[in-house]
């Protein structure tokens, strides 16, 4: 009798740690699972949204896109799952996805308080004001006066006050809450000024009846550092999204791109055969990408699936996109922006 | 000579002649300007009628650009009014209606819905017969062949589900007796039968609660070999006598389990389709399949609990009233959001319920509550005397529900049924909270492509969505009048 209280308890133990058990690595999971989930927003023009055949695109889908080329040389191993700002946060802490690609912006309660970690800053937001061209505006401190169309309740609204009271300017504050009512408005002439987060200004300009006819100042009023998001208390995969990132900035400061990425394996550049994973003149292989549990030409698969961090800017946000977004504080460091990789060595 | 005073001498006015036999002339002045006032009503709102006709119509077709491969098609370069953008439509269309199902297998999708409409017309068209096999397609081969299809089958069931399936249903056979014979003698003469069924109840019970096996003189005493046994002896019971051999109880069972393998082997079989998951399900077709679902499930669930709060049994009235009460107390919005933010934290990490399965299920549950009262209210307009003559005449609870309650009170709530399915089809906007694209979810992010941003994209994407749904929610609402006239038996209201 007292062995099978003790089965008994023994069992419902067993069961207990069973089901609280949580993996030790989201890498082997996702390796096992053969595929990374991932969660994009619900449809934001030029970060991730579907195209005419329901496939994901965009800046953030990328991102995930190429963490997926990093592990398993094969950018389409990926599963989206679209998420609403408020699910984001219960689906990355439930473990329903394994990365979070979804223009959020590093804070310090979401990287501390929260139990999340932010690997890297891939787009430098902020909010911004756009014009029009007949104004002869060109920057923010000559706007004293003006009307100023913002999204009611947002921390634009403050941003703008703050802004504004800063450099001793006077502005008529026009208050709207829907975007579309608010780039409606501002078509329309009731005010000289649109503001809101850079990146959305530029989906904004695309839609309205002139988009030519309009400018987006160079300033920018408040800090939106957008970037992925992973599980805090797993440093291996925290490193291996941080490192997918510095690695297409490296690539692109190298000048590896998706065409020639195959070609610069036989450059004698010792920094570009570091990065590509070539061996050593030694013949000792350099051991980045098994350093943190990869294969050793990690970074060529990146390129190779996806390409260099300026490849997929320009793609889905810059020139060769509808939205024409400049790289502004995005570009690399040595061209003037706040793009900075460690170096891979 | 004169006639009683009570005899009419004078002809009796004429009176004018029906209304629809009246000119136009005639019905415009009666009905449209018979005074100043109702005069001046007619001419205010019958120009505001007119200026949002002429406004749609200006927009949606006079002005509208018809072809064109991106958005500057439908954008003005020279100050011109452009309509609606009817190119994003067409460009948008296939993912509105299947959303990120694959272009390859959207084929699967369309079979579907042929094979529905085949079904369901039938089924609403009173004059054609076979109505009973038309029900059994409906709701038992046609969810079976579109699950499989739509998902792609090949669930690889293992055979210890086969082996679970066929335990359950010898159970379950050990109350064939009880129901062919009557309690008393089913009791008496399947004693055995019963005393092993339940044994490996509870050794089911118990083996599940503590993980471990049981052993009896050294051998695995296992609860499915105890069910084996439990249906061999109560089937034995029923075959040794002619009345139970020739029983409709043992009939439907036999029909059941054989039907219960069959729907296993038909998802099990591999047919070579491509796995597609709910993930990647989208547009219309989640609407449909959330709505449908829905619909096929609230109104016997609502039927159930309706009845259940009128039972006389309490526990079974508390029950149901609890359930109606909470559900009615909370907004779907927050069902969902429960189902998608709350559920996830209860769960083990790694385990995940599908998506689409708890939108069903918070659907389903939420509509049947609404059901239910809807089919209380018809249940409390059936006169007393109704339920009075049905037990007058000897009839059981469910023959008197079956055959006298339910169909006046069903007819009765018609029109509130409808406005049900209705607002539940709409309702299904709703799922977008859970992180599922039906038809709105999915035009909205299609119309936030960049490629075709213009200042007229959301309104025309807006305008053809409103289109679907109209169309869809119109003709539920005409068939329900339709159906109200033909039931229609005489006391008009």
């Amino acid at each position: 009798m007292k062995k099978r209280i003790l089965n008994l308890a023994v069992a419902l133990g067993a069961a207990l740690l069973a089901s609280t058990q949580v993996s030790a690595s989201t890498l082997d999971d996702v390796k096992q699972k053969g595929f990374l989930q991932c969660g994009v927003s619900q449809g934001v023009a030029g970060f991730s949204i579907p195209d005419a055949e329901g496939k994901w695109t965009g800046f953030d889908v990328d991102i995930c896109r190429a963490v997926a080329a990093a592990i398993f040389n094969d950018p389409t191993k990926v599963k989206f799952t679209p998420l609403s700002a408020k699910d984001r946060f219960t689906a990355l802490q439930s473990g329903e996805i394994d990365l979070l690609s979804r223009t959020t912006t590093w804070t310090m309660s979401r990287d501390t308080a929260m139990g999340f970690m932010f690997p890297a800053t891939t787009y430098y937001d902020g909010q911004g004001f756009m014009v029009r061209k007949s104004l002869g505006v060109d920057s923010a401190l000559k706007l004293d006066g003006a009307a100023v169309c913002a999204a009611t309740g947002t921390t634009t609204e403050l941003n703008l006050a703050d802004y504004f009271k800063a450099h001793g300017m006077k502005y008529q504050g026009v208050a709207i809450e829907d975007s579309t009512q608010l780039r409606q408005a501002y078509d329309e002439g009731r005010c000289d000024v649109l503001t809101t987060e850079q990146s959305i200004l530029y989906s904004q300009r695309s839609s309205l009846k002139q988009p030519d006819d309009h400018v987006v100042l160079p300033e920018i009023v408040s800090k939106e550092p957008l970037g992925p998001m992973v599980r805090q208390g797993d440093i291996g995969w925290f490193n291996i999204v941080k490192w997918t990132a510095f690695a297409m900035l490296n690539a692109e400061e190298l000048g590896i791109t998706q065409a020639n990425v195959e070609e610069m394996k036989a450059s004698t550049n010792p920094e570009i055969q570091r990065v590509l994973g070539v061996k050593n003149a030694d013949g000792t292989a350099p051991g980045f990408g098994p350093g943190i549990g990869l294969d050793e030409q990690w970074a060529a698969f990146i390129v190779k699936g996806v390409g260099n961090y300026s490849e997929i800017f320009e793609r889905n946000l810059g020139a060769q996109s509808p939205l024409k977004v400049k790289r502004g504080v995005n570009a690399l460091w040595k061209d003037g922006g706040f793009q900075y990789a460690p170096p891979i060595r | 000579m004169v006639l009683a005073t009570y005899v009419r001498d004078l002809e009796a006015p004429k009176l004018p002649p029906p209304s629809n036999l009246k000119s136009i002339r005639h019905h415009l002045r009666e009905n449209y300007f018979s005074s100043l006032g109702s005069g001046a009503m007619t001419v205010v709102l019958g120009s505001l009628l007119l200026w949002l006709a002429w406004r749609i119509v200006g927009f949606a077709i006079i002005d509208a650009v018809w072809t064109g491969t991106s958005s500057e098609a439908c954008v003005s370069t020279d100050g011109t009014v452009i309509g609606a953008c009817w190119p994003v439509v067409s460009q948008k269309f296939g993912q509105w209606i299947y959303g990120f199902y694959p272009v390859a297998e959207r084929w699967r999708i369309n079979i579907c819905a042929v094979a529905f409409v085949a079904g369901l017309v039938p089924m609403l068209t009173p004059s054609v017969p076979y109505k009973m096999v038309n029900v059994v397609y409906l709701l038992v081969v046609f969810p079976l062949a579109a699950f499989v299809l739509l998902t792609g089958g090949n669930f690889d069931l293992s055979p210890g589900s086969y082996a679970g399936v066929v335990c359950l249903a010898l159970l379950v056979a050990a109350s064939l007796p009880l129901l062919i014979f009557g309690v008393d003698e089913g009791t008496s003469r399947n004693s055995l039968g019963l005393a092993l069924a339940g044994a490996a109840f509870i050794l089911w019970g118990a083996s599940f609660i503590s993980q471990v096996d049981f052993t009896v003189f050294g051998v695995s005493l296992d609860s499915g070999l105890l069910s084996v046994a439990s249906g061999c002896v109560s089937l034995w019971v029923i075959l040794s006598d002619s009345v139970g051999r020739r029983s409709r109880a043992l009939r439907f069972w036999s029909v059941g389990i054989v039907a219960l393998l069959a729907s296993m082997l038909l998802l099990d079989i591999d047919f070579g389709l491509v796995p597609v998951e709910t993930a990647q399900w989208g547009g219309l077709t989640v609407t449909l399949v959330v709505s449908i679902t829905g619909i096929a499930a609230s109104l016997p669930l609502g039927i159930l609990l309706a009845l259940g709060r009128q039972s006389n049994m309490p526990a079974i009235r508390i029950m149901s009233v609890g359930f109606i009460e909470f559900v009615r107390g909370v907004p779907l919005i927050t069902v969902l959001f429960m189902a998608s933010v709350m559920l996830p934290l209860f769960l083990p990490p790694g385990m995940n319920f599908d998506k689409l399965l708890r939108a069903l299920v918070g659907v389903a549950l939420f509509s049947s509550a609404y059901m239910a009262e809807v089919v209380r209210g018809g249940l409390q307009a059936v006169p007393k005397g109704q339920y009075e003559g049905a037990t007058a005449l000897g009839l059981s609870y469910w023959q008197m529900m079956a055959k006298i309650i339910l169909p006046q009170a069903l007819k009765i709530s018609i029109p509130n049924i409808v406005s049900n399915f209705i607002v539940l089809f709409k309702d299904t906007t709703l799922v977008l909270i859970i992180g599922l694209f039906d038809l709105l979810a999915m035009a909205q992010t299609g119309l936030r492509d960049a490629a075709w941003a213009s200042p007229v994209t959301a309104s025309t994407g807006y305008l053809a969505i409103a289109l679907i749904y109209w169309a869809f929610c119109f003709s539920m609402s005409r068939y329900a009048i339709y159906t109200e006239r033909r039931l229609h038996t005489g006391h008009k209201r």
